[in-house]
């Protein structure tokens, strides 16, 4: 398969290639919506292949898939022959020799979709690996600030919380500049190294270790899930003081009242956000859901080589 | 000895370059009976040869294009021969055949095999192996035993049973005191202690070097006080004890600095680096060839396009997490790998040992988290250190001294120089033949290297140990090469 599209970040994506596919994504979901289930991956099959434990994007990818017509099979590390310690290579070769068009796959560990690309043929969507990247999401919130703002240029996002261990900022680092807004990374210094700032040359990244400073210049705040395990690494004195400094709540809030609000999920409510953000008017974080199967059926139709993207011009694409 | 038996060899033509004696100069060598009989200029050698005629011997003449370099094997302070019990990464067997190709006569095992060489039965199973190996192999023992770094080994019988120095590596000593305990203690075996410097606590699950492309790939870094810290607290610990201390392949420009402020202020201590951290870098885990390995190769690094057409499995090498480039201690930034060449030119660094960390394909063939850590080194070490006398980075002779008797003198071992009389090692090196590398040809089981498909500038063509051939690399048609006489 020589036209194999794989989907492993959004590092080296346009501006043009990001909104054709967010483009594709609403196209997708209005023919869904008027005509019921598409038969653009009619007789093709995709697996998601999960090791790590998910409920919106494994969902929300097979719901797409489905919503496409493709034949779906899912798996999972637990209770397949990785529990017998079966390599990530060979669990690949093996599902790709039932000759899926698209492999969908998170793993825990960074690299792990593009590690896995060189031994497949069908295509390689990566569902998160690691703390590396999670384009899908990042796609997903890409089309959720688009339906607040419009247009990206001269907009903020402040993206606050585990930037270090965050698969989801590294992602939206790429795509969100990309796309022309800034974006303003926050957190406690230990877990938002100073190597950040190095780290995406060219590209309208900053740190800031103050929320109530970077919220000043925000025009929207994702906030990211604080994992508790980070208390074990020593990472923080404790969630108190985290939420403290870092907790998106009401009084913090108060003088930005408009302020959309993204979170990737699952969420611990009152540690990172309060629930009264969470569950408020300026909350995006259902929409964010809402959008990820329409930017899933979006990636797969374009991964299965159903649909093309051109660049810079209006999406195209037909029943196959 | 097998020395003994054979032809004696008379290598005509080159260039010979032996730094232990101040020699540089077109000349010829003369090997019998396993020792040098004479090396120096054409008319003296061929003296010594017509007076071997006369008492009934015909040495086998080589004739070498004069830009052939003559210089005596190399000695390797650390490598890992994997044997006993991980034979499917490497055997002394392989390893050695490897080291022979690479130009290397004398090797230095390191004790973290299964058993670990920490007492004389398992250092003379790992003699015994060696026996019939084709180059000289000096099994190195264990600081601690099982190398959990808590009760010191038998020292003084290792010492005695031919143990060349002590050294955990694969792991670093953690506990000062012990550390300590072994300095003092090894003393009175004239072996020098070596330390593999990384700080657990600091390096943690570390992959790669700390530092943006790390941050950008999402991958633990690996911090360079990881590594200063604890040579930091060695050195120190080898002033106090006057002991002899041996640092293994420093990695970061602040090492560099430690080791040369201690050897101003007289602390015994020899240092190491590997070729691949004076020569790579981090962006060699993302594919990008930075460095002196990669200007020509690929201008400005190959960079992936997450989107759109993939290569074909079939260059893995271009994709990033390559974990042919992970290494313990990792590659580096490149201005650590010019405080590293500065370190050797200068001295600070004594001598380049390969680390030579044969993996099997499936130890490598895995996420980047999960590979192992290592590059199969001995065979292109050469091809890759001669970038830097192309580059006019570091001097042949100051190169081939880092290679022969800088190391032999830091372990005390009896190589690394053409003097009359010393033991028959010698290398025999092309210095502008182009090859390319390709793992598939390596003797070494270890296939692991990041230089796969790299072309290199400067070749072995003639491996000699204790007077015998044991790699010749196959001439080429249009050369004009002796015949025997």
């Amino acid at each position: 398969m020589s036209d194999r599209r794989n989907l492993l970040d959004l590092e080296g994506w346009s501006a043009a290639d990001i909104t054709a596919m967010l483009d594709l994504a609403v196209h997708l979901r209005e023919q869904h919506q008027t005509n019921g289930k598409l038969d653009l991956l009619h007789g093709q099959s995709v697996i998601t292949l999960f090791y790590e434990n998910s409920t919106r994007t494994r969902v929300s990818f097979e719901l797409a898939a489905k919503a496409l017509g493709a034949d779906v099979a899912n798996m999972t590390a637990t209770g397949s022959s990785v529990e017998k310690g079966e390599s990530l290579l060979d669990t690949i070769k093996t599902l790709d020799a039932m000759g899926p068009s698209v492999i969908v796959m998170r793993h825990h560990a960074s690299g792990a979709a593009e590690t896995a690309a060189g031994w497949c043929r069908a295509a390689m969507v990566n569902a998160g690996d690691g703390w590396h990247a999670h384009p899908t999401q990042a796609l997903l919130d890409a089309l959720t600030l688009r339906e607040q703002w419009g247009d990206f240029a001269g907009k903020r996002i402040v993206i606050v919380g585990d930037i270090q261990h965050s698969r989801v900022a590294r992602s939206n680092c790429w795509s969100l500049t990309a796309l022309g807004a800034e974006v303003i990374l926050c957190g406690p210094p230990t877990l938002l190294p100073a190597t950040f700032a190095a780290a995406y040359p060219d590209r309208a990244v900053s740190v800031e270790y103050d929320l109530s400073h970077a919220l000043e210049r925000a025009n929207a705040v994702m906030v990211l899930r604080l994992q508790k395990e980070r208390m074990d690494g020593g990472f923080l004195p404790s969630l108190r003081e985290y939420r403290r400094d870092y907790g998106l709540t009401p009084e913090r809030l108060a003088p930005y009242p408009d302020l959309p609000v993204l979170h990737p999920g699952p969420m611990n409510e009152g540690i990172e956000i309060d629930p009264a953000i969470a569950h408020g008017a300026t909350s995006r974080i259902e929409r964010q859901v809402a959008n990820g199967v329409a930017v899933r059926m979006a990636v797969l139709a374009w991964a299965a080589g159903a649909v093309d993207l051109p660049q810079g011009q209006e999406v195209t694409y037909g029943k196959k | 000895m097998p020395g003994e038996m054979t032809q004696p060899l008379w290598l005509r033509g080159g260039r010979l370059v032996d730094p232990a004696n101040e020699i540089d100069l077109p000349g010829d060598l003369l090997l019998v009976d396993g020792e040098i009989r004479a090396a120096g200029k054409p008319g003296e050698v061929a003296a010594h040869a017509r007076a071997l005629e006369e008492s009934g011997r015909v040495a086998r003449a080589i004739d070498l294009p004069e830009d052939h370099i003559i210089a005596p094997g190399f000695v390797d302070l650390h490598a890992h021969l994997r044997e006993p019990g991980l034979e499917l990464r490497e055997t002394v067997m392989s390893g050695a055949r490897a080291a022979a190709r690479g130009g290397f006569t004398t090797i230095c095992c390191m004790p973290n095999t299964q058993p670990v060489i920490d007492d004389r039965g398992v250092l003379e199973w790992v003699k015994a192996l060696a026996q019939s190996a084709p180059v000289r192999v000096l099994p190195i023992a264990a600081i601690t035993r099982g190398q959990e770094g808590a009760a010191l080994t038998e020292m003084h019988e290792l010492a005695e049973s031919g143990a060349v120095a002590f050294s955990d590596d694969g792991k670093p000593v953690r506990n000062g005191g012990i550390m300590r305990l072994a300095l003092t203690y090894a003393l009175t075996t004239g072996r020098p202690v070596i330390n593999h410097c990384e700080d657990p606590d600091l390096v943690g699950k570390g992959v790669m070097h700390g530092g943006p492309i790390a941050t950008r790939l999402g991958l633990r870094g690996w911090p360079a006080a990881g590594e200063t810290v604890m040579l930091a607290r060695d050195l120190e610990l080898a002033r106090q004890t006057g002991g002899r201390y041996h640092a293994a392949h420093l990695s970061v420009a602040g090492s560099v600095e430690l080791v040369r402020r201690a050897k101003e202020q007289g602390v015994r201590v020899t240092a190491e680096v590997t070729p691949h951290h004076l020569l790579l870098t981090h962006a060699w885990v993302a594919a990008e060839r930075e460095g002196m390995l990669g200007v020509s190769a690929q201008p400005g690094g190959v960079s992936v396009p997450s989107r759109g057409v993939q290569p074909s499995a079939g260059s893995p090498s271009r994709y990033r997490y390559n974990t042919a480039a992970k290494v313990n201690p990792p590659l580096r930034t490149l201005a650590d790998t010019e405080a590293l060449i500065g370190g050797l030119l200068d001295g600070t660094i004594d001598c380049i040992a390969t680390d030579h960390a044969p993996h099997s394909a499936v130890e490598k063939e895995c996420c980047f988290d999960e590979a192992a850590f290592g590059i199969s080194g001995l065979e292109t070490a050469l091809g890759a250190l001669m970038t830097l006398v192309h580059e006019y980075r570091l001097p042949l002779k100051r190169l081939i001294h880092a290679l022969t008797v800088a190391p032999a003198r830091a372990f005390g071992i009896d190589a690394g120089t053409l003097g009359e009389g010393q033991r028959a090692d010698v290398v025999v090196i092309d210095p502008h033949a182009r090859w390319t590398v390709d793992p598939s040809q390596f003797a070494s089981q270890g296939r692991n290297t990041p230089l796969a498909g790299i072309e290199l500038r400067g070749q072995v063509k003639l491996t000699i140990c204790n007077g015998q051939i044991v790699f010749e690399q196959e001439r080429r048609k249009t050369r004009h090469e002796g015949r025997e006489g």
